[in-house]
């Protein structure tokens, strides 16, 4: 088949990278002995550095892959994701970098309990960091999948199954090895070599059709069954009442739910000082606009010089529309070189989330639930990179079991539960004194739960064709994004139920200092 | 003084956020009220902003205040407790940690409220006005990718105009801060 181009070349191209990674993040193991150097890189990246980073945690396979291939298949609808993905970057600057930064040290947790009673607080926090991370997960290894399928061109499932479990190892070797130093490195050079990449290929396109985005769309148009109406809104939302509320639900998920997942959120720990968070978002906005704009650019690109019928008939289907266009215009060569970076990209998210997730059981759920604040570090580490392991073979079943699903719409149910239950709770935390423990509790759970129950009834599981069990119906939630309803909702679970409940007087001590320090900083270096 | 200018200060909606002319405004504002009064610790509580606080609170915020004049010189009130600790309730009183506050929730509040709004209109105007957004403006390009790009530009005015912001008015209230209070970050 001539549009895989050639496995060996891609092969090599990949393991040069994977080679080359493991030998810096092996670099940096020596160092990597304390809580602080593992969970947080001993808070050593500069701003400039973990901006790179950060986008790089975000410029997923779901973003590279899914949103080029969403725009390739559904134009104006594909857009619509790159809009959300940009803008949610204001949440984190204006509202959580600095004030999650002087509050916390290693996770989520640390922030949400800073005031609260600890043990129920850490392990709600807990257990909603797992289940975003799980579902983030997921998305990104079904996302391997596909990539595999295209680039070794293995069609067998049990073939991609063995290929999957082969990404989830590296991976946890990444994390176990480099903690978060190694981690954030790997994360840096994959996001300067994912924004070349899509900026040489993006000034490409635009070069061969003499610098008009309209001249691209032009022709897309024409390898469109839909024509031009593919550049209106609706070409995958239809217009149906129920589908015009599910593109909003969606469009909130979004724009609420990055600055809220647990393993963005700790990247805010990397760096010294809020100053420095601060400007690695700024940073990383400009990274965000710069790529986003790009796959305007690709996604269209690929609708004019692949096609929509054939992206749609390859091997891992929209999710292809990248490294197609790649071939198209590079041939074999810069396939290999773009499927690498996705391939890196893919592996590098998910090493960012694997430490997510074992940081958050480690220190929230074995040091403070179960030891109650008294764990030794040494075993608190230990603890943290068995969870790595374990946390990476659930990802490799997760990931086999979801191959082939469209990522970049898994991930906007991950982003609806992260804003379902983080958000509203990081908010009502940091800038409302009255919040009390139950209403944490509740914000948490409220959120996270209704999300939960909300999808598992959605059409995403059940009752329609594209639906995980197209054979059975139980469905009755009509949206395919809960974040519509669940968000709103864990909002107002966690004013309800601080309203309801006592106040807790015992914290005012602890509520004087979150709040000092939250927006002055002062004490935050501890 | 302090609370008349005030009074014109604090932006209670945000559609009032025309442009970044109001922070110009409001540093001249600011700047005026800072050379104009040392506020006494009770008279802190007119400046604050009603964002920050919970309903019900007034009540609990008073009481720490009368504890805090109780003291016969503030000035000679050690911020630092004896093993070297911050004393955070002192220092949260404190007129610098207020004008910190004031300043910050001032910002980002409104901000927020701006960049949802606006963002959220371009999405409804995506799903319910499918018509007015398929209008094409150059070549085959239409307003709802014009509109989208539209979100692209003011994400980078608002992300520089708070990096600014924070160099200007937010940084030098924090070292401000930390110097009264002898406390480092």
């Amino acid at each position: 088949m001539p549009t895989t181009g050639n496995p060996v070349l891609n092969l090599s191209v990949f393991a040069v990278f994977v080679l080359i990674t493991l030998y810096i993040v092996y670099r940096f193991s020596s160092r990597n002995v304390t809580a602080s150097d593992y969970y947080a890189a001993g808070s050593s990246f500069t701003g400039a550095q973990n901006g790179v980073a950060l986008s790089g945690d975000f410029l997923s396979a779901a973003s590279f892959l899914g949103i080029s291939g969403g725009i390739a298949a559904h134009g104006y609808d594909g857009f619509l994701y790159s809009v959300g993905w940009v803008v949610a970057w204001l949440v984190g600057l204006l509202l959580i970098a600095e004030g999650l930064r002087n509050t916390g040290r290693f996770t989520v947790g640390d922030v949400l309990a800073f005031r609260m009673k600890q043990r129920p607080v850490r392990a709600a926090a807990a257990n909603a960091t797992l289940v975003i991370s799980f579902f983030y997960m997921i998305a990104q290894m079904a996302g391997a999948g596909g990539l595999i399928a295209l680039l070794l061109n293995v069609t067998s499932k049990w073939g991609q199954a063995v290929l999957i479990a082969l990404v989830g190892m590296v991976m946890v070797l990444y994390v176990l090895l480099g903690g978060m130093k190694g981690t954030t490195w790997v994360q840096i050079i994959k996001a300067v070599l994912l924004l070349l990449c899509v900026t040489l290929m993006s000034v490409f396109l635009l070069g061969k059709f003499g610098f008009s985005l309209s001249a691209i769309m032009q022709q897309a148009t024409e390898n469109n069954d839909l024509g031009e109406a593919v550049l209106d809104p609706g070409a995958k939302y239809g217009f149906s009442a129920m589908s015009k509320l599910d593109f909003v639900s969606l469009a909130l998920s979004l724009v609420l739910g990055i600055a809220s997942l647990p393993h963005v959120l700790m990247r805010f720990y990397t760096v010294p000082n809020a100053t420095e968070a601060r400007r690695s978002v700024v940073w990383a906005t400009w990274t965000m606009v710069i790529f986003y704009l790009c796959t305007l650019v690709i996604g269209f690109g690929a609708m004019a010089l692949v096609g929509t019928d054939k992206i749609a008939a390859a091997p891992g289907g929209e999710n292809s529309a990248a490294p197609l266009l790649a071939f198209e215009i590079g041939g074999a060569v810069l396939l290999g070189v773009v499927s690498a970076v996705a391939f890196a990209t893919i592996l590098a998210v998910v090493a960012g989330l694997t430490l997510a997730a074992s940081a958050s059981f480690a220190h929230d759920v074995y040091a403070n639930v179960i030891k109650r604040g008294n764990a030794e570090p040494r075993r608190e580490i230990r603890v943290a990179r068995l969870t790595a392991v374990v946390v990476g073979i659930l990802s490799i079943i997760g990931g086999i079991a979801a191959n082939g699903q469209n990522v970049a719409f898994l991930v906007s149910l991950a982003l609806a539960l992260a804003a379902s239950a983080n958000l509203s709770t990081i908010l009502y935390t940091i800038f409302w004194r009255r919040f009390n423990t139950t209403g944490t509790l509740w914000s948490i759970y409220g959120g996270l739960g209704s999300c939960l129950v909300l999808i598992i009834f959605s059409p995403v599981m059940s009752g329609a064709k594209t639906s995980i069990f197209p054979d059975v119906d139980f469905a009755w939630f009509p949206l395919g994004n809960p974040g519509l309803v669940s968000i709103p909702f864990s909002f107002l679970c966690g004013f309800l139920a601080t309203i309801f409940s006592k106040r807790e007087p015992e914290m005012a001590a602890k509520a004087a200092e979150m709040e000092v320090r939250a927006i002055s900083g002062i004490g935050a270096r501890t | 003084m302090g609370r008349r200018i005030q009074s014109g200060f604090c932006p209670p909606d945000a559609s009032h956020w025309s442009g970044f002319a109001r922070f110009r405004e409001i540093r001249h504002v600011d700047c005026t009220r800072e050379s104009a009064t040392v506020g006494a610790a009770h008279e802190g509580q007119g400046y604050m902003t009603k964002a920050m606080r919970a309903p019900g609170e007034a009540q609990h915020e008073y009481r720490e205040m009368r504890g805090f004049a109780s003291f016969d010189d503030p000035d000679t009130l050690s911020y630092v407790d004896s093993d070297g600790t911050p004393n955070y309730e002192l220092i949260r009183q404190t007129d610098e940690f207020r004008t910190l506050r004031r300043r910050l929730t001032t910002f980002i509040f409104p901000m927020t409220a701006l960049f949802l709004s606006s963002y959220l209109t371009f999405v409804l105007l995506s799903a319910y006005a499918k018509d007015f957004v398929s209008t094409k403006v150059i070549g085959v390009i239409n307003l709802g990718i014009l509109l989208g790009l539209g979100q692209f530009v003011t994400s980078i005015i608002i992300t520089l105009g708070y990096a600014r912001y924070a160099k200007r008015r937010l940084d030098p209230q924090r070292k401000l801060l930390a110097e009264k209070t002898g406390v480092e970050e």
